[in-house]
């Protein structure tokens, strides 16, 4: 008889930063891929014990109930200006935003970029799903031409709702702005890419260098009325070629930093 | 300590500086901008934080942020910048966090003027923020008084997880007068045991102002008004003048009831039996004493340098038993003494009535005399 020894590997399990909680989010979100790829990066930096983190008013309103760590509540679109309070009273400290399309480039597009011009050296995480998700699906500044949504039914019409935001350009123009960058969820390759983005992000607060962002095409196969693969094609399709997946800002500084 | 002659803006700031405070956030407007000023001057060489806000609504966020670790921190504006400012500090009554607020009223509605007024009384008193809370507001008269206000309003912000406003006028903002400023205090960072400043061997912890589940948020709601009953027990302050033997009151607060002190000199002086009675806490206002003196006095005139807005409060806690009189300038006029001085010699010599609304009869001579 032959005796086979087998060695338990493990492969997979959940980040200490992650709580075990269900989440609210729908089914087929990308809220909780990009909630699980910031875990991951926090354990793997070994930051959770520093980490203060900045929920937002939106879908990720709730994201203190999944994040293992301390967390304050942000009135809409105010959590980079609550972020700064919370920096630059405890600069050795990790401080994230975690906000939507609605939050960030819309109601908060004066915090935002004004915490971006400061140098502030926070890292923000903006989730860009072209709608507004938690209140039904309604016109966001991201919404592209002619899509639909509850507040735009015959579809954006750029003549009288205007044009869509390309947030992570804008702010790349900012002095203080040092990693700006826009991602997708909607594939395993672009996860990987999202997840070494965010690495580099929080290696950018971590070096002291100021502001950054990282930009996430996501899915909102809900709101969208699509099932969640068509979303993802949706977003390949339809918003990847809108908003381009790119770099748009690096410090020169990061080129020496391994993600 | 010696006394110096010191503008009220610088006077605040320093006794903010001198209090310990970690952080300050604000915004430029006139007539506080040189408390803003200060600080940006004062904050860095002392290694203490200091931002120059976006806006009024990034200022109070970012002290938000700032109370949520457990940081003393101040921000000042005023009344258009506070209006601005009120979002946040629902959130920040919300979420029980310790904050300051300074707010050196000027003349409105609108963007109105840069001259003193007194017209953000039921803005700052009564709420003006949306939901169920209640600031502490202090109202100093003079700069010695904005300065010890201010010095222990850190103390109280952080005794009941308070939102503490030191409600003031343009003309307190400004004016210089000697002044002893208190002894500096460490500077310490605080760790209190709700604070967020990263859960380093403990659990984590939320700071939020969402309650989803109704009853659940009236259990928060009543707990905050129960801290309020403790705040309105404990916290009252209010100063009289000449009252032992008055047979009529003037209620005025911060600037307006200084002007009315010397109007009171003046009436004394022709024998007149006249006191003053000046809340220093608008909230808790020093409803208990007022109506004590109600009991005592023959009628009571209150002035304010807004159209009458603690009048209302007088009126209620007097029951409508002894009559009531108002006078008051609005839009940025400040009243001369000579004018109170009348007002007073009228309440002595006309009539008093216990019909009408002494706004509507102070409206009628108001425009006779204007």
């Amino acid at each position: 008889m032959v005796q086979t020894t087998l060695e338990e590997q493990i492969v997979y399990s959940r980040p200490e930063s992650f709580t075990d909680t269900q989440t609210h989010y729908c089914p087929g979100c990308t809220h909780g891929t990009a909630h699980r790829l910031v875990a991951e990066v926090i354990d793997e930096m070994g930051i959770r014990e520093k980490m203060v983190g900045v929920a937002s008013v939106g879908c990720s309103v709730f994201a203190y109930n999944y994040f293992n760590f301390d967390f304050v509540q942000a009135p809409h679109g105010r959590a980079p200006a609550m972020a700064t309070g919370v920096k630059r009273v405890l600069p050795d400290r990790f401080v994230m935003t975690y906000q939507g399309d609605g939050d960030l480039a819309s109601i908060g597009m004066g915090e935002i970029v004004a915490a971006a011009a400061r140098g502030e050296n926070i890292t923000v995480i903006f989730i860009n799903n072209a709608n507004y998700g938690m209140t039904g699906g309604q016109m966001a500044p991201t919404t592209l031409p002619g899509q639909q949504t509850s507040s735009s039914p015959n579809g954006r019409d750029v003549e009288v709702d205007g044009f869509p935001i390309r947030t992570a350009e804008l702010l790349s123009t900012l002095d203080g702005a040092s990693y700006v960058v826009r991602r997708s969820l909607h594939d395993p390759k672009n996860i990987r890419m999202a997840k070494k983005a965010i690495r580099l992000a929080f290696e950018t607060q971590k070096h002291g260098l100021g502001f950054s962002l990282v930009e996430l095409l996501s899915v909102c196969p809900t709101n969208w009325g699509m099932t969640p693969l068509q979303a993802q094609e949706w977003v390949a399709d339809v918003m990847v070629p809108y908003y381009p997946i790119n770099d748009f800002k690096v410090h020169p500084a990061l080129a020496n930093i391994k993600a | 300590m010696a006394k110096e002659l010191l503008k009220g803006n610088v006077a605040i700031a320093e006794a903010a500086i001198r209090a310990g405070m970690n952080a300050y956030f604000g915004y430029p407007i006139t007539p506080q901008t040189e408390l803003l000023e200060w600080l940006a001057k004062r904050m860095p060489e002392l290694g203490r934080a200091f931002v120059q806000a976006e806006s009024e609504l990034g200022a109070v966020n970012m002290v938000y942020g700032a109370a949520c670790t457990g940081a003393r921190v101040l921000s000042s504006s005023s009344s258009p910048g506070v209006s601005l400012m009120l979002e946040g500090l629902s959130y920040i009554a919300g979420t029980e966090v310790p904050v300051v607020l300074v707010d050196i009223m000027r003349g409105g509605p609108g963007l109105g003027n840069i001259a003193p007024a007194q017209a953000d009384y039921n803005q700052i008193v009564h709420g003006g923020g949306h939901g169920d809370y209640h600031p502490i507001v202090l109202a100093p008269a003079n700069i010695q008084e904005a300065i010890d206000l201010t010095y222990g309003a850190f103390d109280l912000a952080e005794k009941y997880r308070a939102l503490v406003i030191i409600l003031a006028d343009g003309s307190l903002g400004q004016l210089m007068e000697p002044a002893t400023l208190p002894e500096m205090q460490p500077v310490i960072m605080r760790q209190p045991e709700w604070a967020t400043y990263g859960a380093a061997g403990r659990e984590k912890r939320i700071l939020s102002s969402i309650n989803l589940d109704p009853p659940k948020q009236e259990a928060f709601n009543l707990h905050l008004e129960k801290r309020w009953q403790e705040v309105k027990k404990a916290e009252i302050r209010f100063m009289e003048y000449y009252l032992e033997d008055a047979r009529y009151a003037v209620v005025s607060f911060g600037t307006s009831g200084r002007i009315s002190l010397s109007a009171i000199r003046a009436a004394r002086a022709k024998g007149i039996p006249v006191g003053l009675f000046r809340p220093i806490s608008l909230a808790p206002f020093p409803e208990q004493a007022l109506y004590e003196l109600s009991q005592r006095v023959e009628g009571m005139l209150v002035v304010e340098m807004n159209a009458g807005q603690m009048l209302e409060d007088v009126i209620k806690i007097t029951r409508g038993k002894i009559p009531v009189e108002f006078y008051g300038r609005m839009g940025g006029m400040v009243p001369m003494p000579e004018e109170i001085e009348a007002e007073i010699e009228r309440l002595v010599d006309l009539p008093l009535s216990l019909n009408g609304h002494p706004r509507d009869r102070w409206l009628d001579r108001f425009s006779l005399a204007n």
